[in-house]
């Protein structure tokens, strides 16, 4: 599914989004670092609760494209110039990750049917 | 000293605003270099220490005549090593403009102030002209006395100079460890210093190293696992460390990733490489850091791991992946 797509659908707030062509094949939901680095999928959207610059450098590391910020959690300029940097699209919505995930995973499942 | 604020200065005024040139350092996209350099380096070491200055009562055209004799476009006013103030060009243009060149710079010098402690790193003084847009930032040590004087180009001139000294330090360092075999063998080092506690750039050198094995077209899962430990060293060093060094080098179809640091060094080396068990506080566990994976994460990735820890001295991790030749090479 293509971001342009998976932004309208789940309705998230968009912070930064380079390119809306990237397409995001799967999820992926921590709050452990070690845990996305180990474990996180080419091509997902992280969802989490890690606002901040470390999280891009993460989805920089296992080359994924998204991320989305839980629970409309602040955003630092620092953390969104960063994204716009290392062309990472970053969303934000007032769900926790529990609902967020599930959101993501009817769509991207939505999408593969 | 009441006058002097430090350190949430107010706001300069608008006509302040005149150096369009600050050095502005946005730290996220630096080289790590550099971000080690203006860590490391105190104003001490790159401030003017012999300070043009006047007294309060001495007259406006007395200051003005030092500026043109010194080439400085800003003096201090100072009794017995207090800072009182500071007379500006601007401070001389307005007298001028204004007939009252004659009197002391005590009534008409600046007293808003924001200025620099000698033994804050340089980074504070880098954001603090990108921030306020003055000239130059009274120095004071921890007693308040004016110890110095600091404008940009003292800092353009000292991190030249550094830089110079690492260039060659770090010229040396490949000329030296660089293996006389290398053959057909593709061969690279590289040294990444990491600063306790500097959030703000880790992941920086692992992703560094994923990029050049991957413009090496070295196959993609490789690359994985060594990105994978240089990562998790990494953090290791930002987290737990007082600082060190993270080194990777190719040859021979290995790589290998070590992270040397300068302490504190750890008790139990056995207990630290277990699944879970960290010493990370809580702090720093919420950042998403501390888990007690880190070490299992670079185990599981490495085809040969040592750690080596003593207590004071500092801990030596070294992992190694048989990534074999980059895939252009196989062709």
């Amino acid at each position: 599914m293509k971001l342009s797509e998976f932004v309208e659908t789940t309705g998230f707030e968009v912070l930064c989004l380079p390119d809306a062509s990237v397409m995001v094949e799967e999820g992926y939901t921590s709050d452990l670092l070690s845990d996305v680095v180990s474990n996180c999928p080419e091509d997902s959207v992280l969802i989490t609760v890690q606002n901040h610059t470390n999280s891009i450098a993460v989805c920089t590391l296992v080359e994924a494209v998204a991320i989305v910020i839980t629970h409309d959690r602040e955003i630092t300029k620092e953390m969104i110039e960063l994204a716009r940097q290392e062309e990472i699209a970053l969303f934000r919505t007032p769900l926790s990750q529990f609902q967020a995930t599930c959101v993501v995973a009817s769509v991207l499942n939505g999408a593969i049917e | 000293m009441e006058n002097v604020s430090h350190p949430t200065p107010p706001p300069p005024p608008p006509s302040e605003g005149a150096s369009g040139d600050a050095l502005s350092l946005t730290t996220a996209y630096e080289p790590l270099v550099l971000m080690e350099l203006i860590q490391r380096l105190k104003v001490r070491d790159v401030m003017t220490h012999s300070v043009v200055s006047v007294e309060r009562c001495i007259p406006l055209w007395e200051a003005q005549r030092l500026m043109k004799e010194k080439h400085i476009s800003g003096i201090p006013v100072v009794e017995e090593g207090r800072l009182f103030g500071l007379v500006s060009m601007e401070d001389i243009i307005c007298a001028i403009e204004g007939g009252y060149i004659a009197q002391p710079c005590g009534h008409y010098m600046t007293t808003k102030l924001v200025v620099l402690e000698d033994d804050m790193p340089l980074s504070f003084a880098i954001h603090y002209f990108d921030r306020f847009h003055f000239g130059r930032f009274p120095v004071l040590n921890r007693d308040r006395l004016l110890v110095g004087i600091v404008c940009q180009r003292d800092i353009n001139r000292a991190l030249l100079d550094e830089l110079s000294k690492e260039f060659s330090r770090m010229e040396k360092s490949v000329a030296r460890t660089t293996p006389p075999d290398i053959g057909p063998t593709t061969y690279m080092l590289r040294e990444f210093p990491v600063a306790k506690y500097d959030f703000e750039n880790a992941g920086k050198a692992a992703n560094a190293i994923k990029t050049a094995m991957l413009e090496r077209k070295f196959p993609p899962k490789m690359v994985r696992r060594v990105a994978v430990a240089a990562y998790e060293l990494e953090i290791n060093l930002v987290v737990h460390s007082d600082g060190g060094m993270l080194t990777w080098q190719i040859g021979n179809g290995r790589s290998e990733v070590v992270a040397q640091d300068k302490g504190p060094g750890i008790e139990d080396v056995a207990w630290a490489c277990r699944d879970g068990t960290s010493t990370a506080n809580e702090w720093i566990r919420s950042l998403g850091f501390g888990a007690g994976l880190g070490l299992v994460n670079v185990k599981r990735v490495s085809d040969s791991f040592e750690i080596t820890s003593k207590v004071g001295v500092g801990t030596t991790v070294r992992s190694i992946v048989n990534i074999g030749a980059p895939l252009e090479e196989q062709e």
